[in-house]
């Protein structure tokens, strides 16, 4: 039976080619300037610092992050103290206990990060059906990148008029099809900042765009600083090789 | 002490292990003195550079190895462990990931090179076979490469590409089944190619090693595609073309680490990054860079068993373009005319890639089917009887002679 799996396999193919056709209608992300743009630049980490906070105290309700634990923080300038004490505030699956009793306890250093949901079952089910992402990678994941997370977090509006809504999604110039099951998540003064930056729309996603950048490519300080010394070291090694070359070259006529 | 090399080297650790095992004088007399044209342009590096490149990527995907599970429950977690945790595991697996871009940036370079200078004729026909069948293998590394990661653009692409055999009459759902083992993209798959994945590099130092053997057989082709015929047209291998490699190699480096430094990921997808699911298809799926011309050719032909047959066909055909191209004159700086189909050929292969790239509607259609014919034209038929109608410009008499401006008179 060559045919069938074949067809579904043209089919697939078929369906894969036009269905984006229908739902893309080019949307453009708005490019924001970015602590971590071009070679050098970093992220800000007094922002991912901000963006760690509305994470923890927004996003984190319904997006997991597992590949991230709390040890990680040492990269986002926390020192070990304060990832216990951070690590401390969540309760996470620590085993089994002595019974041989699945057990909870406050989450150490060593823990991932405490994901709101068992498993994405009880994800849908606590969610009307939709599944809210991880976020580890997420800034790696989307075309844009940040700037896809900022244009996100500030694109909710009101539907056009004649746009009719599913029930139960959110109209967002910026998502695909433009409707989108995650509520506005972000608004003025939606968390308080310990350091008294203002806590604008704005400001929350900036600062959560960075954290979840940092978050997706932790290593990009390192990378980028090293990555430079590399390149000068390779620059000369090429100077290095090009002047023997005409030396060795220069008594052949 | 019969049978024993009387080996020339003169520390006597090394004297006694050349007696008995006469590595080092080989090593002498293939890369040490080893008569090469005097007259290589930029684009002989590139052969040294792919080379320099597949050591790198066997280096980098042993330790990657080391840390790697081919489990579908636990291959993307460990990719990011593997970028997290390890030590420096994301410099290593950064350049084994552009690594695999690089080597297709040089081969196909070092593949024009060849074209362009002529090198696949006589006496170079089986030195130009093995070439192809390392494409051949460096592809089938690539694809099993990409699948590893077991993200959204791995596993859709391995199900599309696999599925792609299925297009043989009779023999294609076998073929399907035993590529997947079982009756679809699964464990069975990811296992079997992250083992495929390892031994492939290894198979591929084999036919390195024949198309290298193959090399020192014929001696190099040469800019101007005339052999060499006096002591004055070549020069020792050393250090004239180690001094010159090492540039090659260190400015190779430079653009490499650039990219793995800087854009890591500017060759990816975006949706690797998302998990496997066989349950929610990408919106595009599109393969590597490296595979869009392919990619382009297969969408261009609306039967689904001529376009795989003539993606396919299209990199098999190389083998046999010693025997296509009839023309006597190798280089192509003394062929006025070829020279312009043959760039013309690189332009539709580049034009293919960007077919491949967009979803085949509108103009991209109608693109890439005039790159396709163009592609097969130009070796079937453009090839087979330029070679007899051109009047090719006089040659040098000889590689010295083109060094130093002379050209021979008389054709």
């Amino acid at each position: 039976m060559r045919m069938p799996r074949f067809l579904i396999a043209a089919t697939m193919a078929a369906g894969l080619l036009s269905v984006p056709a229908m739902a893309e209608e080019e949307i453009t992300l708005p490019k924001q300037n970015w602590s971590f743009s071009g070679v050098f630049g970093t992220p800000d980490i007094a922002s991912a610092q901000r963006g760690l906070q509305i994470y923890a105290e927004v996003c984190s309700n319904c997006h997991a992050m597992k590949q991230l634990h709390y040890r990680d923080l040492e990269g986002l300038g926390l020192n070990e103290e304060q990832i216990k004490a951070f690590a401390a505030t969540f309760t996470v699956p620590q085993g089994l206990n002595d019974q041989g009793e699945p057990k909870e306890g406050p989450a150490t250093p060593a823990n991932q990060f405490r994901s709101p949901f068992p498993n994405d079952i009880a994800s849908r089910a606590a969610n009307n059906g939709a599944l809210p992402p991880d976020l580890s990678l997420i800034i790696n994941a989307r075309e844009g990148g940040a700037d896809y997370v900022y244009a996100l977090m500030t694109g909710y509006a009101d539907p056009p008029a004649g746009f009719t809504m599913q029930d139960g999604m959110n109209y967002n110039r910026y998502f695909p099809g433009h409707q989108i099951a995650m509520p506005r998540p972000l608004t003025d003064g939606r968390v308080t900042y310990t350091d008294g930056t203002p806590t604008s729309t704005d400001q929350e996603a900036r600062d959560v765009a960075t954290f979840l950048t940092w978050a997706a490519n932790p290593e990009m300080a390192e990378r980028k600083a090293m990555g430079v010394r590399i390149i000068l070291f390779l620059l000369l090694l090429s100077g290095v090789t090009y002047a023997v070359k005409r030396k060795v070259w220069a008594n052949l006529h | 002490m019969a049978g024993l090399h009387k080996s020339e080297i003169e520390n006597p650790v090394l004297n006694w292990i050349d007696s008995r095992l006469p590595v080092i004088t080989m090593l002498q007399k293939e890369y040490g003195v080893f008569p090469t044209p005097r007259n290589f342009n930029w684009f002989w590096n590139f052969g040294a550079i792919a080379m320099v490149t597949l050591i790198l990527m066997i280096v980098t995907g042993i330790f990657l190895a080391m840390n790697y599970q081919p489990n579908t429950a636990l291959a993307f977690d460990s990719v990011q462990h593997i970028m997290r945790d390890v030590n420096y595991g994301w410099l290593i697996r950064y350049f084994h990931q552009n690594g695999a871009s690089m080597f297709f940036i040089a081969a196909y370079i070092h593949i024009f090179r060849g074209l362009y200078y002529g090198s696949y004729k006589a006496p170079r026909e089986l030195l130009w076979i093995f070439g192809v069948v390392i494409l051949l293998l460096m592809m089938a590394t690539a694809f099993m490469g990409y699948v590893l990661p077991w993200g959204q653009m791995s596993y859709w692409g391995a199900t599309v590409i696999t599925n792609l055999f299925s297009a043989f009459p009779y023999v294609g759902k076998y073929i399907v089944t035993l590529l997947w083992g079982g009756f679809s993209v699964d464990q069975p798959t990811l296992n079997r190619f992250f083992a495929l994945h390892y031994l492939m590099p290894f198979i591929l130092v084999g036919v390195v090693f024949l198309h290298v053997a193959a090399l020192h057989i014929t001696g190099s082709n040469n800019p101007t595609g005339v052999e060499p015929k006096q002591p004055s047209d070549t020069v020792p291998f050393h250090p004239y073309y180690t001094a010159k490699d090492s540039v090659g190699i260190a400015i190779f480096l430079m653009i490499w680490s650039a990219f793995v430094f800087f854009a890591p990921n500017v060759l990816g997808d975006p949706n690797n990054f998302i998990p496997a699911n066989p349950l929610q298809t990408p919106a595009d799926i599109v393969p590597e860079w490296y595979f869009l011309p392919y990619y382009a050719i297969l969408r261009s032909v609306p039967n689904k068993l001529l376009g795989v047959c003539m993606m396919f066909g299209s990199l098999l055909l190389l083998m046999v373009l010693p025997w296509l191209d009839t023309s006597r004159v190798r280089s192509c700086t003394y062929r006025p005319t070829y020279k312009w189909f043959l760039l013309l050929w690189v332009l539709s292969f580049i034009v293919l890639g960007v077919c491949g790239a967009h979803k085949p509607e509108g103009v991209w259609v109608v693109l890439s089917r005039l790159a396709t014919l163009y592609y097969f034209a130009h070796l079937l038929v453009i090839t087979p009887i330029l070679g007899k109608l051109e009047r090719p410009l006089p040659l040098p008499e000889s590689i010295t002679d083109a060094v130093t401006g002379r050209t021979r008179e008389s054709h």
